[in-house]
């Protein structure tokens, strides 16, 4: 009786396994995938660097030291340090509001402030000229009384708020939804204060979340090239950001010194990486209940 | 709970001042133009080609991209080989670096003189300085949103579904056709559409290696700049219009196919 029934069911494991691909199959798919991405995202890497260091530490170093390159620098660390703790005010703000509390409108306002993600950084940037530029609505009655906006920092910290606006919200709004109020109000409850509640009981619980969004927003806010390109007049030394010194050396010709400052950026962003990486490696859970884009 | 007034009282100013305030001044624009005026500027011929450029190379470029971001993101979630990892976390990297500097650096490698242009250039392929250049900065500035939608619904299926078809007697390429990708459509429609949207707004990356030849490889975002650059306010608001409502439109596109794949497969 049992010889018959083992030849009538099919030798379940005769053809290798059966819930993945075929040997070569696998291989083929992964080289395939590999080929495109070193094509795609590994060769424009390394380029900035080769090309960086054509001539040499000398020229890199040179490059980097020089007058307009010192400036575009200054200029990019002074615009991140003003928009990324206003966007992260904002984030703790909103965060707080839509996720400790329930009120009508609440996923509107959500879609709003994700709504800068789907302009376009060119348009993110025209939207501002419209407003303080020399034919824009207030753009006359500002300059009159000497304020400059467009094509001076003020306009460019504007253009970069814009296009890093939903980085650190989005991050924390779903993570503070998921941990709920329980933990707040237990402390409430002992007599805390709403300040200190957020301190030492919020806070500790979001960290990792808020470092994670303001990582992003960082890196953002020092790479934008299209919105602070329209806002900012390219006076160089004056209103170029590393992003735009980076247009007019490649436009000069000057390639060396355009990778050479291109690399600082490409360093940021592989630190930036990195640091997505370990955040998520380490702290994943911490993180959960943000998706990560 | 403490705070409420305050933090919603300060979210609604600095949104309604730093977002709302000034696309409001686009609309105003826009609306002080009027429809027949936003018609007879889009139509300009330059205006026209240039949207239809950035139009239809995003949509090709978003196909691209969906197409081996499913790919890559099956191969890093399903095989194993060394630095996988390091791969997955590379996959950001679009996201992560600026524009201007993948910009500068796709046209260095593409130009007819770089690494990978002096491999094409003998084929008669033209690559940068050509729409071609334009579709290539697009599939990089659109891989990480394919690979990063669709990603956690591959993690998501159930082997369970896989062993059922295989124990019934489906092939491989069967079970993989008929009972996997089903359900990772939604996923994939999603990552088209961030993509796509991703694509046509995209400046930093494109304007380098485009060319940028009016009728040829001149992308709307350009446009803007260039009408800008002329004082027109009035034609870079009317694309700066158009361009909102396409991107508008993508995320309609979106909301709809997740809700579409909330009836159909009970999930996002």
């Amino acid at each position: 009786m049992s010889d018959v029934s083992s030849a009538l069911l099919p030798p379940l494991r005769a053809r290798g396994p059966v819930i993945t691909e075929r040997h070569w199959v696998r291989r083929l798919t992964i080289a395939v995938a590999l080929v495109f991405l070193f094509l795609f995202l590994i060769l424009p890497l390394v380029v900035v660097f080769v090309e960086a260091f054509r001539r040499g530490l000398g020229g890199y170093l040179a490059a980097l030291q020089e007058a307009d390159a010192q400036a575009a620098i200054r200029l990019t660390l002074t615009v991140a340090a003003i928009a990324v703790p206003l966007n992260l005010v904002f984030g703790l703000m909103a965060s707080w509001a839509i996720a400790k509390f329930a009120f009508r409108g609440k996923s509107l306002l959500i879609t709003l402030i994700d709504l800068p993600f789907s302009v376009s950084p060119v348009v993110s940037g025209l939207i501002y000229l419209l407003l303080f530029g020399a034919q824009g609505v207030w753009g006359s009655s500002f300059m009159a009384h000497g304020i400059k906006i467009a094509f001076a920092l003020p306009g460019i910290v504007l253009a970069t708020i814009f296009v890093t606006f939903p980085f650190v919200a989005r991050q924390l709004i779903p993570l503070m939804q998921e941990q709920g109020t329980a933990e707040e109000e237990a402390a409430l409850t002992l007599g805390a204060s709403g300040w200190r509640t957020f301190l030492t009981v919020t806070l500790p619980n979001i960290k990792w979340g808020l470092l994670y969004g303001v990582l992003l927003c960082n890196a953002r806010a020092m790479g934008e090239f299209g919105a602070v390109s329209v806002m900012s007049g390219h006076i160089r030394g004056l209103t170029n950001t590393i992003p735009l010194h980076v247009e007019i050396l490649y436009n000069e010709y000057n390639f060396v010194a355009a990778f050479a400052v291109a690399s600082l950026l490409a360093c940021l962003a592989l630190l930036t990486l990195a640091l997505k990486s370990y955040l998520e490696w380490r702290h994943g859970a911490a993180l959960a209940g943000g998706a990560s884009h | 709970m403490p705070g409420f007034g305050i933090t919603l009282g300060y979210t609604l100013l600095y949104l309604g001042l730093l977002v709302l305030l000034p696309l409001g001044a686009l609309v105003t624009k826009a609306s002080s133009i009027g429809v027949t005026g936003l018609i007879a500027t889009a139509s300009e011929p330059r205006v026209a080609a240039a949207l239809w450029t950035s139009f239809s190379l995003s949509l090709i470029a978003a196909a691209v991209a969906s197409l081996f971001g499913l790919l890559v993101a099956w191969v890093l979630t399903r095989y194993d080989f060394p630095g996988r990892k390091i791969v997955d976390a590379i996959v950001d990297l679009p996201f992560a670096l600026p524009t201007a500097v993948a910009g500068i650096a796709l046209a260095a490698l593409y130009a007819p003189n770089g690494w990978v242009g002096e491999l094409l250039a003998p084929l008669g392929l033209k690559v940068a300085y050509t729409p071609l250049g334009i579709f290539v900065a697009l599939v990089f500035i659109g891989l990480p949103f394919a690979v990063r939608t669709v990603q956690p619904m591959i993690v998501e299926i159930e082997r369970e579904l896989e062993e059922a078809s295989a124990t019934l007697g489906a092939s491989r390429w069967r079970t993989v056709w008929s009972v996997l990708l089903p359900p990772l459509l939604p996923g994939i429609l999603t990552g088209f559409a961030l993509a796509f949207a991703r694509a046509v707004g995209e400046y930093g990356s494109v304007i380098f290696i485009a060319g940028n030849l009016p009728y040829v490889s001149e992308i709307a975002p350009l446009l803007i700049v260039i009408k800008l650059s002329e004082y027109d306010y009035t034609g870079a608001t009317v694309i700066a219009t158009i361009m909102l409502a396409i991107s508008f439109a993508a995320l309609l596109a979106i909301n709809l196919i997740q809700a579409w794949s909330r009836r159909r497969f009970g999930h996002v």
